[in-house]
């Protein structure tokens, strides 16, 4: 008995997801056939959606726009969350370094990433290195404050019993405060995933020829509404991808002694 | 067993704190919230900077790192490690100062059963309830085997029960291990029951140092008798014994029997809420009653204290406000009496 109401509260809870995204995507459908842009480009239905995605994955359009934008993203990622957490580690656990940057780090951190766009096109030029440079910063602001107040919110009773115990610095701080910062440095970094995604659009609907960002601009001029809802809904499955990847990663590590990890 | 000193050791509010702990003694410390008890654990742990010097086996241990002055310390809030299972929470400190595997894994095996927790092993410490916590906190400062062990407050934030049952624990487990312990708590009946010697702080300072017994006998000032709730002190003329394990004192118009083996009892000291008043005749006849007449009372805030002369004796009593105002009580009345005998301190 207990077993089947489990089964049908597991799939109760199934079915008030699925049913609101089904409704959607049939008024759409519906919308698109019989609306009034009904049969124009302007307004592509569902289904003529779903049929331009699978052709411009099956032309390797799609796939080589992807890989151009990905590794960006990936590279951006990886020098923003470096960098973002070194600062951060440096700026919780020594309070001169906190005192001296915290104040450079409030008055950056507000300007959006795409605020930086003009200037570096003028120091670094349009080439890979642009979107790189802007993801990056778009990555580490958020990062390293997430990194620092974490690790400044960590027991000091916990660090000063660690002493007392005889445990060196660098084993304090790796094996003490890094992990009980560690659940608010991911949600640094699943902020900064989902932004690393938004900023790479912007720079390469802006300025640079290749990536998801310029394959819309350029449906945009040749007004082929189809393949940018297309090339949007893969963005949007990239950054839920992430997200789920590190909120995996997260719930790993050290979700069995907080509980606090978010799926 | 190394001996504790403190000479002039000033730290914020505490100022020029002197203060010897003897070898293998079990030493608490009693005050009042912010009275600078937990501040006196952390100038002997090293682990804030004070002035004056803190001595250790007669050495000035002042410029050494906590873990070198041979110290565990239980933090009143436990600080256990959220990520670490029990058994890894007890190690941390052998695998922080080198020790061998073996080693380690021998040393858990003993404090696990040393402190009845094998069971909560692989469990991590949001699993376990707050007295088991103490326990595995306890293990943990254990496990490096520290010559002396600071407590603070160990036993706050449990029912009354368990409470009891660890301090006692506690102090059976530490004086088999020889340990040198310092131990601070707001609760002055624990402090008694424990302790070789408690010491009373106020405001920053060191009040008092003395026996248990000498500590109710012989407050050292006003803040002191306070604390311990200025209890009645009567001389006794006469020790009786009755039935095994009582006896029966006389001070002058007062007979009062209470539990004990000695056959000369000196003085004894009743706390004024040990003394059970009431304006009305008790229908039955109890142990250690008295009849006498109210000479002056004196009202706090939830408190009201008779004063009551029973012949040559004087006794106060210490009803809360709401009892008092359920008699018809006023100076002159007759008033009918008893003490409560589990109450009662007494001296040779």
């Amino acid at each position: 008995m207990k077993t089947t109401s489990l089964f049908k509260a597991a799939g109760s809870r199934s079915l008030w997801k699925i049913v609101p995204v089904m409704v959607f995507f049939v008024l759409w459908e519906l919308a698109a056939r019989y609306g009034p842009f009904g049969g124009t480009a302007i307004f592509p239905s569902f289904s003529a959606v779903l049929l331009e995605m699978a052709a411009l994955f099956k032309s390797g359009v799609m796939i080589k726009n992807l890989a151009a934008t990905l590794f960006r993203v990936l590279i951006g990622l990886f020098l923003g969350t470096i960098s973002g957490i070194v600062i951060g580690i440096l700026m919780g656990w020594q309070e001169k370094v906190y005192r001296s940057l915290s104040p450079i780090i409030s008055m950056l951190y507000p300007i959006p990433a795409l605020g930086w766009l003009p200037l570096l096109m003028l120091w670094i030029g349009i080439n890979e290195m642009l979107p790189i440079a802007i993801i990056s910063i778009g990555v580490f602001f958020p990062l390293c404050y997430n990194t620092a107040a974490g690790i400044r919110s960590v027991d000091q009773e916990m660090i000063k019993a660690a002493h007392i115990l005889g445990a060196s610095e660098m084993r304090i701080l790796f094996e003490v405060i890094l992990p009980n910062a560690a659940s608010q440095i991911f949600t640094g970094l699943k902020l900064s995933s989902g932004m690393s995604w938004r900023t790479v659009l912007a720079a390469e609907m802006v300025a640079i020829p290749t990536g998801i960002g310029a394959l819309i601009m350029k449906a945009e001029s040749l007004v082929r509404v189809d393949i940018i809802i297309s090339s949007l809904v893969v963005l949007s499955l990239m950054c839920l991808f992430f997200e789920k990847i590190l909120g995996v990663v997260e719930k790993k590590w050290i979700g069995n002694w907080s509980g606090n990890a978010q799926d | 067993m190394p001996k504790i000193e403190l000479r002039n050791a000033t730290i914020r509010n505490c100022h020029d704190l002197n203060l010897t702990i003897r070898n293998g003694e079990y030493f608490v410390i009693v005050g009042e919230t912010g009275a600078g008890k937990t501040t006196l654990l952390n100038m002997i742990a090293g682990v804030e900077k004070y002035t004056g010097s803190v001595l250790i086996d007669d050495v000035v241990v002042n410029p050494l790192p906590p873990f070198k002055r041979g110290v565990g310390y239980l933090f009143q809030e436990l600080a256990l490690f959220p990520h670490f299972s029990v058994m890894a929470n007890i190690g941390f400190g052998l695998k922080a100062q080198g020790y061998q595997k073996n080693a380690i894994k021998e040393r858990i095996s003993f404090l696990l059963d040393l402190m009845q927790i094998r069971h909560l092993a692989g469990r991590f410490p949001h699993q376990i309830s707050g007295g088991e916590k103490k326990r595995v906190a306890l293990a943990r400062s254990l496990a490096p085997s520290p010559k002396t062990l600071l407590l603070d407050e160990p036993t706050s934030s449990l029912d009354p029960r368990t409470a009891k049952h660890l301090s006692s624990e506690l102090h059976d487990i530490l004086k088999k291990l020889g340990v040198t312990t310092v131990h601070v708590t707001h609760d002055l009946k624990e402090a008694e029951r424990i302790s070789d010697r408690i010491a009373f702080m106020a405001n920053g300072s060191i009040e008092q140092v003395a026996t248990p017994a000498a500590f109710f006998f012989d407050p050292a000032n006003t803040s002191v008798a306070e604390f311990i709730g200025m209890p009645n002190i009567l001389e006794c003329r006469q020790t009786r014994p009755l039935a095994s394990g009582l006896v029966e004192i006389v001070s002058d118009d007062l007979k009062i029997i209470l539990p004990c083996n000695r056959r000369h009892i000196r003085k004894i000291a009743i706390p004024p809420d040990a003394v059970d008043i009431s304006d009305v005749e008790p229908s039955e006849l109890l142990l250690n009653h008295f009849v006498g007449t109210v000479e002056k009372i004196i009202q706090h805030n939830a408190t009201v204290k008779l004063q009551i002369s029973i012949g040559k004796n004087r006794l106060i009593s210490e009803l809360t406000a709401s009892a008092f105002m359920n008699m018809f009580i006023a100076k002159g009345t007759k008033v009918y009496g008893a003490i409560k005998m589990n109450r009662l301190r007494y001296i040779e």
